[in-house]
């Protein structure tokens, strides 16, 4: 064992330049890929709890709320809600219904906003109950938005795409343009593993050969190597996992959270997430082009 | 020991088979040399006892192990029952005499105990006490020489094969190296030396295995290196 960590260091030392450019490689192109993990969660809260279900939203009258088929100050009654469910369950278009009451809309208010002061003002009573639709054809929408839209305790129909779609659209770009660029630099931070420990094998090859001569298994010569890179790469994601955290800190929780409320924001346990995914990236992306470099010399 | 059932092995892309339908037998306890001109197969025989490529045809079995079956996480298991020496010594130039032959040790993973134990009595066998901490460079061929046969000989394996040990060497300094593989022998290793020095060969009077353009054409006991 003293061996192999004494040959580890040494190449890690023999090769200093090189090892400081696979760790500067690994650092920028694991920081990307985490982004990318990121931007990915983010997109995933921002749409919540309906918008991979459901294209409309029938949000009915509530005391507080206002609206052409409410009875001012006044619920939407029980009848009113029956035939609503009724005329959109019996619409053609309509695949499927499901009914949001106040206390749902409640829960899903308290978690979004768990740290903000609004939650002080705000209670159950406020909240809107609706309808949530899903459509057989999703483009079909306007028959059953102007068939609902004029019924008595309907106060406003919404299309949540319509509002949403733009906003996602540039946080997939992003997220895409993030995860894509990542990889091509991973790739690099691959092969360039993959150079340095041939170049270190290379070097070594008389002692490799002994070692093959006399019986040294092939786990106990390839080790250094795997070690050597291993270091490289857990370093190069350590300083990745600190540049996520940076991004946490800095730019979510001091920025963007107080800036844009009404969406719920990544936090620590997402961060948490994408710092296994980096991590995980990183030992299979020193392991494997090692394993690669030095097979040529443990081929028996 | 040794044993190989119609061996042929033929190289990658190439035509002409380096060895062809070889048959012999080698003894525990055996010495025997393999004898033949450059490119005459003495080489591959070495190699594929060595399990450094496996037969084309034929069956090879070596300490007990049909080299044909054995799997490659396998071959650093026959590989520590196997000694080898080489023309060219191949010494690792940054180490000393007894780092040397230590290294060999270390790593199959030999206690350090063993390793202080086994090295210094090997390096007195060889005839090298006194010379423990030079370095190669600092020594002539014979001396390197007995450095490298004290490495291949450091583990007791059963077999020993050498590639022309005196291909490099003078004749005096090379008599000294045979009387060297002699004693060696005379421990119960089987010794197989590849050789075309006739000289030796004739001194010894050891079996003697002949091949000529990869076909074994002479196996004679207390052979000499040539009929003429």
């Amino acid at each position: 064992m003293r061996h192999t960590l004494r040959e580890a260091w040494s190449g890690l030392r023999r090769n200093l330049t090189m090892t400081f450019a696979v760790i500067i490689t690994m650092w920028v192109s694991l920081t990307l890929f985490g982004g990318g993990l990121l931007g990915a969660q983010q997109v995933e809260l921002a749409k919540g709890r309906w918008y991979d279900k459901i294209e409309i939203s029938v949000f009915l009258c509530v005391k507080a709320s206002s609206g052409r088929n409410c009875e001012p100050g006044q619920d939407a009654t029980d009848a009113q809600k029956q035939a609503i469910r009724t005329a959109l369950e019996t619409n053609s278009e309509v695949e499927t219904v499901y009914y949001e009451s106040k206390a749902d809309t409640w829960e899903d208010f308290k978690r979004v906003y768990k740290d903000s002061p609004v939650l002080a003002d705000m209670s159950v009573d406020l909240m809107q109950d609706s309808f949530r639709v899903k459509l057989k054809d999703p483009e079909q929408y306007e028959g059953v938005v102007s068939a609902i839209a004029g019924l008595p305790g309907v106060q406003a129909v919404q299309d949540l795409r319509q509002y949403l779609n733009p906003l996602f659209q540039w946080l997939n770009i992003a997220k895409w343009a993030t995860i894509g660029l990542s990889l091509w630099l991973l790739l690099a931070a691959a092969l360039q593993i993959a150079t340095t420990i041939k170049m270190a094998a290379f070097s070594r090859r008389r002692e490799l050969g002994i070692m093959r001569l006399v019986g040294a298994s092939n786990w106990y010569i390839m080790l250094p190597f795997l070690i050597e890179s291993l270091v490289a790469a857990l370093v190069g994601a350590a300083l990745a996992c600190g540049s996520l955290a940076a991004i946490e800190k800095f730019l979510i929780i001091d920025r963007a959270q107080p800036s844009l409320k009404s969406i719920e924001w990544i936090g620590w346990s997402h961060v948490g997430l994408a710092m296994l995914g980096v991590v995980a990236v990183g030992v299979v992306l020193s392991i494997v082009p090692t394993v690669i470099a030095t097979r040529k010399y443990l081929r028996v | 020991m040794i044993t190989f059932e119609d061996v042929t092995k033929i190289y990658e892309g190439q035509r002409r088979a380096a060895l062809s339908d070889v048959s012999v037998t080698i003894d525990k306890g055996e010495f025997v040399f393999l004898v033949g001109s450059s490119g005459s197969g003495k080489s591959t025989f070495i190699r594929l006892v060595l399990r450094e490529y496996r037969a084309t045809k034929g069956r090879i079995f070596v300490a007990g192990k049909d080299l044909g079956r054995l799997h490659g996480w396998k071959v650093p298991g026959l590989r520590r029952q196997l000694g080898v020496v080489f023309q060219d010594f191949r010494l690792l130039p940054g180490k000393t005499v007894l780092e040397n032959v230590a290294f060999a040790l270390q790593v199959i993973g030999k206690p350090t105990a063993t390793i202080k134990r086994v090295v210094p009595e090997t390096l007195e066998l060889v005839g090298l006490n006194g010379k423990e901490n030079r370095l190669p460079e600092e020594l002539s061929g014979g001396e390197q020489q007995r450095v490298a046969i004290a490495r291949a000989f450091v583990n007791r394996p059963a077999i020993l094969l050498a590639d022309e040990p005196t291909g490099n060497l003078d004749p005096t300094t090379s008599i000294g190296i045979m009387k060297l593989l002699d004693q060696i022998n005379r421990t119960g290793t089987t010794v197989v030396m590849a050789t075309h020095d006739a000289t030796i060969v004739d001194q010894m009077r050891k079996r003697v295995i002949e091949l000529v353009d990869g076909e074994l054409v002479r196996d004679q006991s207390k052979g000499v290196y040539g009929y003429q």
